[in-house]
């Protein structure tokens, strides 16, 4: 280290003991096994975020809110700013590849069982940033305010009104009133920039220091062998130039994504297309990002009425519980948290994920 | 008890003025008459309800005279009576001029229907036919129907704009009817593959002109030679302007030849094309123009379709260039907003061939020729741009993946140096 470097590591060495922090990071290990890849995918989310957060900023720069300016400026960004067009098309694509690599990230602690004792928050925390990174997706699709956007907005905002009780309070909470107009592009800007990302950074924070202070988990079938025998690798530098190894491949498709497909590519798509008008019929074939499609095809696919209740009502309250089933898995898989294994947990997941894509797969054809 | 007796009787006669009290049908014996007859007497009876005179509160006797109150048809068809029977054929438009000639009478019911169809009707062919005792002539009832007459707007109608032609037809097509009047009967065959058939009967569009749109209805006639563009002019105003300040005005004039329908003939109007311009084989233009490198006609034809011609394929590789620049993601809808405006220039180049004036024609179509070379030039730069997209996403790439056998190489060192260690 230069002189310089040592000073300034003395000084804050002197005040904040980073001498603890330093042994901390050179003692922490990863554990290696046949599973270890899916370790990657944590990190991977993360380093997607940063380029959402930075390229959003970007954006920022040019993007004006309103219903007369945000489909102009958005237009000019990608017409007249220098390297704007580069910018937008990062910023979506990450923002796909983010919520792709969040979805692997969850699967792969689920069947992996990491959530059991004593990572519990750490997996509330993240399926609480799960939640919020859709919460980006719903709010950021409405910022160009052009008429596919418009439209998604108006019948995802449709879906929350349909909740008994509080659905219509949500939904003019969400709108800004009864319908979509340019008051629901100033909060759904305001939700995207500044309300979404505070909250976010607070988890992610909290997430992190988490998965610092209890280290990776090791799955149970190699957690019962005899532990000496596992191989590990430290953390600082290995796995955190492994990690930065994946971020640049990732950087790199994210670039040749961006540069060839700048709207995206099939369902994948975000063309700026028209302008939103109120007033204009609905253009066929609307439908909302991939992550949201397989609800949004359930929801279309149930009955209007199933016994005596309103189908789409059902459809709502049965997400609602499988997702809060979901989250709270840590404290009802009593088997695992006693390192058992428990097929039960495997055969969900399964069914959720064949579900997820069957309902996507019939959505986009 | 009495007061239920009372309250019976009370309901009772309720229910019967609520059942027979004030139905029309009730009352008019000349309805409950007809239902009962057969064949011709009965189907006035039974078409009458679908009738707008009788959904309007209209009787019988209000055409026929007559007393309907009485069920005894010596008294209620007598002439004492003032029933006036069934009108002949040559009598028909007097006997409906009655009311409908009649303004105060008619705009009790509708103040914007017209009430000059009769006068009308008396200038058209068939009335001035009809008149001289001609009893194969089409009246008012040839038209609308009898006792089954809807208003023009009822689809149902056989004088709605979609069905209009086939109400003509029914005696202009026929060639064993029209035989004696000597003229064709082809109108309604040619006018079903005309481009204002297709748009009229294929496409219901009723905005597309029917048979009466360019004869007049009630004074159905046939325009004459000179007043041809006036008619065509009521929907195609702009061309109709340029050709009546062009040349071809008062040469057609003086060669007696009809104005529009000379080059796009009359029932069988195809949708024009720009093979009709100029000096090829397929160019109406040479059916007068000879082919003469001095005949002023000649030039001028060969130049107005070679303007066309520039813009037409100047606007096309234009849009081609656009396209390939949006196949490969480039935005250009700016672009994209100009071409619309080449193609109004190219329509409306075409539309100033009808001032058969070089100016005119050199005038619109530069604005369109300069609008379709700067597109040009924005699918060119757009398509530029994408190359340049291209080239720094390979040398961004590359330093990348130099980036990633750095990083690997190093991790590798590593590795090996904590083995050893």
């Amino acid at each position: 280290m230069s002189n310089i470097g040592t000073k300034i590591y003395g000084w804050l060495d002197e005040r904040y003991d980073l001498t603890a922090l330093v042994e901390f990071g050179k003692k922490k290990t990863v554990p290696i096994h046949r599973e270890s890849v899916w370790y990657y995918f944590g990190g991977l989310s993360l380093f997607l975020f940063m380029v959402q957060v930075m390229s959003g900023v970007l954006l920022l720069l040019y993007y004006r809110p309103g219903a007369d300016q945000a489909y102009e400026s958005v237009k000019f960004i990608v017409t007249n700013v220098e390297f704007g067009w580069l910018v937008r098309a990062i910023h979506s694509w990450s923002a796909n590849l983010m919520i792709f690599a969040a979805f692997i990230h969850m699967f792969s602690v689920y069947f992996t069982k990491a959530y059991r004792k004593p990572r519990e928050l750490t997996w509330i925390t993240g399926m609480i940033m799960f939640f919020l990174a859709m919460g980006f997706g719903f709010s950021g699709y409405l910022l160009p305010w052009n008429e596919l956007a418009f439209f998604a907005t108006k019948v995802g905002t449709d879906i929350v009104g349909v909740v008994p009780g509080i659905g219509e309070f949500l939904m003019k909470v969400l709108r800004g009133g009864d319908d979509v107009t340019g008051a629901t592009l100033s909060r759904f800007f305001g939700f995207h920039i500044a309300l979404l990302p505070a909250i976010f950074s607070a988890f992610l924070g909290l997430h992190l220091m988490l998965v610092q202070k209890l280290g990776m988990s090791t799955p149970i079938e190699y957690e019962k062998a005899d532990n000496s025998n596992l191989k590990t690798m430290p953390f600082f530098p290995n796995f955190m130039l492994r990690d930065a190894l994946l971020w640049l491949i990732v950087l790199n498709v994210l670039a040749i994504l961006a540069v060839f497909f700048p709207f995206g590519i099939g369902p994948l798509h975000w063309p700026l297309g028209l302008k939103a008008d109120p007033f204009a019929p609905a253009p066929a074939g609307i439908q909302p990002e991939w992550y949201f499609m397989f609800m949004f095809q359930t929801l279309k696919m149930i009955p209007g009425k199933v016994l005596f209740i309103e189908g789409e009502l059902l459809g709502i309250f049965a997400f609602g519980a499988a997702g809060l089933a979901w989250t709270l898995v840590p404290f009802w898989d009593k088997k695992s948290a006693r390192g058992e294994k428990n097929k039960l947990i495997n055969i969900l997941g399964i069914a959720a994920i064949a579900f997820i894509i069957l309902m996507t797969a019939i959505g986009w054809l | 008890m009495k007061s239920i007796k009372s309250s019976i009787a009370f309901l009772l006669a309720g229910f019967l003025i609520v059942a027979f009290g004030d139905t029309g049908l009730a009352k008019d014996e000349c309805l409950n008459c007809h239902q009962e007859l057969e064949d011709e007497l009965q189907t006035p009876a039974l078409k009458i309800k679908n009738d707008i005179h009788f959904q309007k509160g209209l009787t019988c006797a209000d055409c026929h005279g007559g007393d309907p109150t009485s069920d005894d048809p010596d008294i209620s068809m007598s002439r004492a009576k003032g029933f006036r029977g069934v009108p002949s054929h040559q009598t028909v438009p007097q006997f409906c001029a009655r009311c409908h000639s009649d303004a105060n009478f008619m705009k009790t019911y509708n103040p914007r229907l017209p009430v000059d169809q009769y006068q009308k009707y008396k200038t058209s062919i068939h009335g001035q036919k009809i008149v001289k005792g001609d009893e194969k002539v089409a009246n008012c009832v040839s038209c609308h129907s009898v006792h089954e007459i809807m208003p023009a707007n009822n689809p149902k109608s056989s004088i709605y704009p979609v069905n209009l032609p086939q109400t003509c037809a029914k005696c202009h097509a026929d060639e064993e009817y029209m035989k004696e009047y000597g003229i064709p009967t082809d109108q309604f065959s040619k006018f079903s593959v005309s481009v204002h058939g297709k748009a009229l009967l294929e496409k219901k569009d009723i905005g597309a002109p029917a048979c009466n749109d360019c004869h007049g209805n009630h004074g159905a006639t046939p325009p004459g030679i000179g007043s041809i563009s006036n008619v065509c002019e009521q929907c195609h105003v702009v061309m109709g302007e340029l050709f009546s300040k062009s040349p071809h005005k008062p040469a057609f004039q003086e060669m007696d030849l009809p104005q529009c329908e000379t080059c796009h003939s009359n029932h069988d109007i195809i949708p024009p094309n720009d093979d009709m311009i100029g000096v090829t084989e397929q160019s109406i233009c040479m059916e007068c123009h000879a082919e003469d490198e001095e005949n002023d006609g000649y030039k001028v034809a060969a130049q107005m379709r070679m303007r066309i011609d520039s813009l037409r394929v100047r606007y096309e590789k234009a849009k081609k260039l656009l396209e390939e620049a949006e196949e490969k993601g480039m935005e250009v809808s700016d672009a994209r907003f100009d071409l619309k405006d080449v193609y109004s220039a190219l329509v409306a180049t075409r539309s100033d061939i009808h001032s058969f004036s070089l100016p005119v024609v050199l005038e619109t179509s530069n604005s369109g020729l300069e609008l379709a070379d700067k597109t040009m030039e924005k699918g060119k730069q757009a398509l530029e741009e994408y190359n340049f997209r291209r080239l720094g996403l390979g040398i961004s790439t590359l330093i990348i993946t130099l980036l990633i056998i750095a990083l690997y190489m190093k991790i590798k060192a590593i590795e090996r140096e904590q083995k050893t260690s």
